[in-house]
């Protein structure tokens, strides 16, 4: 990181100088900023900063996670709030997983115009359009396999002209794809019987009465798995 | 991410790191060839950890003055904040017409809280009796940060027992053997609730892809690609909403209140925008307010969210709960150690299970790559300043490489990209592919060990109060393994909601009181600390030069 350089930027028009090499985060932090919203987990993973910012000289609006994208000379930065959308309530096993749930749920999907502002507005790189076209297919699979690294930051949402609320939906296709294509494996089901009955309980109990000693002698005798062992 | 990409950018590695880049890849057919280094023995443990690893630095800690953990040793950033005086004026505030009255209070909006939320609401309590309570947003959290996956030991050869011996051989034995009994017993169940609820674990022909983690004996890793705890967190946090169980956001908890049996009778908390206290009088509270990274303890860099500051430690200490394992601390063994914007951020052990190994500065690999966590780190700082065989980054900082493209060798092509897809995200953002380059790692402060001392349903020494998640200590003694603080926020969530449910319906808070908080203030008084500390502090504050300072100062 080269501290020694500063660059101007521009927060809520306000020029201020900051070191580069930084996140717009640590630059507004930098210009003494102390942020109450629009900070979270400041790592990309919870999506509480999303930003928008303009570059000097470019007409264009763009679009970041403040905690990962880098400062850049003469930014004009702006801090959004997180903005809440509309969600439908909906009870798990009471939804049918024909092809017209997520358009009952949230009709508002059907009324895409293919712009691809989602897709562009997206930190994360998804392909927002895309699932929303899978979504009107009823395609509950592509949904799902397309929207898996959404953090809900809603930046999509908030820039859709047709007001769709996209990472409600994907959240709720998700879900129903979970529960109705992807089983749990049986031997979940086997364990989770084997420990109603309490056949694990006499070992686990040996185990607990043990001092020190013998415990540190059944650690170092523990047999590591290796890869491709059989289950 | 910017769109065109243009301007002052990280562009990949620096010149200065290309040498030592091109030595990893001289040495990395032999490495894939001849396979990982040799576990150490208990003995080689010992010894790297008493002479690298920072928590066996006695200077770095003093014993606590007051209050029920006192005369325990912890580190001095933890210390300051059990030592400092209140937030609140306490005869400053209104007990006696509360704002709100619930039959549970939720203190905490991550992980432990939702889950201890629904549990809750499923043991008959409404709705509109529980409230949850939340610093940041609901889901801004480590919960939701947490990558590489949660044990749960489901499979046939795998075994509770089994799981229970590592948990216990990785804390050390200081572990408590209830709590570790509770935490691999229902490791399945919650597994299955999230199937249950729709979470989508990694499968292969309907199996799940299940692997190793850092001393672990048998593969019992379930994951989501390398977005574990996002997919969790988001999915719980769903149901909450689905269910409708009330959410405050922006209103953290200073204090807790006590009732005159000395019951927890709910809770202080303040409007972060409007700088108002709310009265929370409450039958049941419960303390899922995480951990303490933010802390920064001995100026490390952390993995851990801006919210991270050990507030319901403090509460809980002044209202009388005792805490332990306070003095052990988790580094992960590899934060991101280059580009310095992103310091300290997590490189998730998932990494090291699909085969990526530490490889210091002339291309050789030194330690065994799934070591505890605890071992693991020790040994990466020895090879930095102990064996001087670290990488030197542009600013200084040093660090070992985490030999990243040995994965898509041993998996397929491909392999990275799809299971570490936030990983692969991460520093493609700084113009780095680590499918092809390695990744510059060093450790980072990670994970309160300690805290809160618990018993197997949650129960604090307090009545009424429960704890459950990072804030409570005793599951995994003084060091934790991968994969157990999802499964730890889960287990003792659950037990902690279903307490404090039982524990509502049965009593009721009498009129509740701040009487503790000026005890406290009267013992600090008398142990001759002076009124210059305040606690909780609520948020880190990195105005200015902090900024720097938060990135430089450290691992010098």
């Amino acid at each position: 990181m080269s501290e020694e350089k500063l660059m101007q930027i521009f927060i809520m028009g306000k020029a201020y100088n900051v070191p580069a090499g930084i996140t717009i985060m640590d630059a507004m932090e930098y210009a003494g900023y102390q942020f109450v919203r629009g900070a979270g987990c400041r790592s990309g993973f919870c999506g509480a900063c999303g930003t928008v910012y303009r570059k000097e000289g470019d007409y264009r609006l763009e679009f970041a996670l403040a905690c990962q994208e880098m400062v850049e000379e003469g930014m004009h930065l702006t801090q959004l709030p997180f903005t809440p959308a509309p969600r439908s309530r909906y009870v798990l096993d009471d939804l049918d997983a024909g092809e017209n749930v997520l358009l009952q749920h949230y009709p508002a999907i059907a009324r895409c115009v293919s712009c691809n502002t989602c897709t562009k507005a997206c930190p994360q790189d998804i392909e927002v359009m895309d699932y929303v076209q899978a979504a009107l297919r009823g395609d509950l699979e592509k949904v799902s396999e397309l929207s898996f690294d959404c953090i809900q930051c809603g930046l999509c949402s908030m820039r859709c002209p047709a007001d769709i609320k996209h990472y409600h939906f994907a959240q709720m296709a998700r879900r129903l794809y979970a529960v109705t294509q992807s089983p749990e494996p049986d031997h979940l089901q086997t364990r989770m019987s084997e420990l109603a009955e309490g056949i694990h309980e006499a070992e686990l109990d040996t185990l607990m009465k043990m001092n020190l000693e013998e415990l540190k002698q059944r650690y170092a005798q523990r047999v590591i798995e290796t890869e491709g062992e059989a289950s | 991410m910017s769109q065109s990409g243009a301007g002052v950018r990280n562009e990949g590695y620096p010149a200065s790191m290309r040498d030592s880049i091109a030595k990893v890849e001289a040495t990395r057919d032999q490495r894939l060839k001849e396979g990982p280094q040799k576990a150490m023995s208990p003995e080689q443990r010992e010894q790297v950890l008493q002479e690298w690893h920072p928590d066996y630095k006695a200077d770095k800690k003093r014993a606590v003055a007051v209050g029920p953990s006192k005369g325990e040793r912890m580190p001095h950033e933890v210390v300051d904040l059990l030592e400092a005086y209140p937030v609140v004026d306490p005869r400053s505030i209104n007990l006696a017409s509360p704002d709100r009255e619930v039959q549970v209070l939720i203190l905490g909006g991550g992980g432990a809280a939702s889950v201890a939320a629904l549990f809750a609401h499923q043991e008959g309590i409404p709705t509109q009796d529980i409230l949850m309570v939340s610093k940041l947003r609901h889901g801004d959290c480590n919960s939701i940060m947490a990558q590489g996956g949660i044990q749960a030991a489901d499979r046939e050869c795998d075994s509770p027992a089994s799981h229970y011996i590592d948990v216990l051989g990785g804390g050390h034995y200081t572990n408590n053997p209830e709590l570790v009994k509770a935490l691999v017993n229902d490791g399945p169940l919650m597994i299955d609730w999230h199937e249950k609820l729709g979470a989508l674990y990694d499968k292969v022909d309907g199996q799940y892809l299940e692997a190793h983690g850092g001393g672990t004996s048998r593969m019992r890793m379930h994951s989501a690609k390398d977005y574990t705890g996002m997919e969790l967190m988001r999915v719980i946090r769903d149901e909450v909403r689905n269910v409708g169980i009330p959410v405050i956001e922006f209103a953290p908890a200073v204090e807790l209140l006590l009732d005159e049996d000395g019951h927890a009778a709910g809770a202080v908390l303040t409007n972060l925008e409007t700088d108002e206290y709310m009265v929370v009088k409450a039958s049941a509270t419960v303390l899922a307010t995480g951990g303490f990274g933010r802390l920064h303890i001995q100026g490390f860099p952390t993995t851990n969210h801006y919210g991270a500051t050990a507030d319901g430690l403090i509460m809980a200490y002044r209202a009388g709960a005792r805490v332990i394992d306070m003095d052990s601390v988790q580094y992960h063994p590899t934060g991101v150690a280059y580009p310095a914007a992103i310091l300290g951020q997590l490189a998730t052990e998932k990494l090291r299970n699909q085969g990526a190994e530490p490889v210091n500065a002339h291309g050789e690999s030194f330690v065994y790559p799934l070591e505890p966590r605890d071992v693991e780190s020790a040994a990466i700082i020895r090879e930095c300043y102990g064996n001087n065989n670290g990488v030197s980054t542009p600013s200084g900082i040093r660090g070992v490489w985490l030999d990243t493209p040995m994965i898509d060798a041993i998996h397929g092509k491909g392999t990275l990209k799809k299971r570490l897809a936030a990983m692969w995200m991460m520093w493609h953002r700084h113009d780095i592919d680590i499918t092809i380059e390695p990744a510059l790692v060093f450790p980072t402060l990670h994970y309160q060990n300690g805290g809160v001392e618990i018993d197997a349903d949650a129960r604090t020494r307090i009545p009424g109060l429960f704890a459950g998640g990072e804030v409570a200590g005793g599951v995994h003694g003084k060091n934790r393994l991968m994969g157990n603080s999802l499964l730890d926020y889960n287990v003792f969530g659950r037990r902690a909601g279903i307490s404090a449910a039982k524990w509502a319906k049965e009593h009721s808070a009498k009129t509740p009181t701040l009487k503790h908080i000026e005890a406290f203030c009267a013992d600090l008084k008398s142990a001759g600390i002076k009124a210059d500390r305040t606690a909780p502090i609520i948020l880190p504050d990195y105005r200015r030069e902090a900024v720097l300072e938060r990135q430089l100062k450290t691992l010098a």
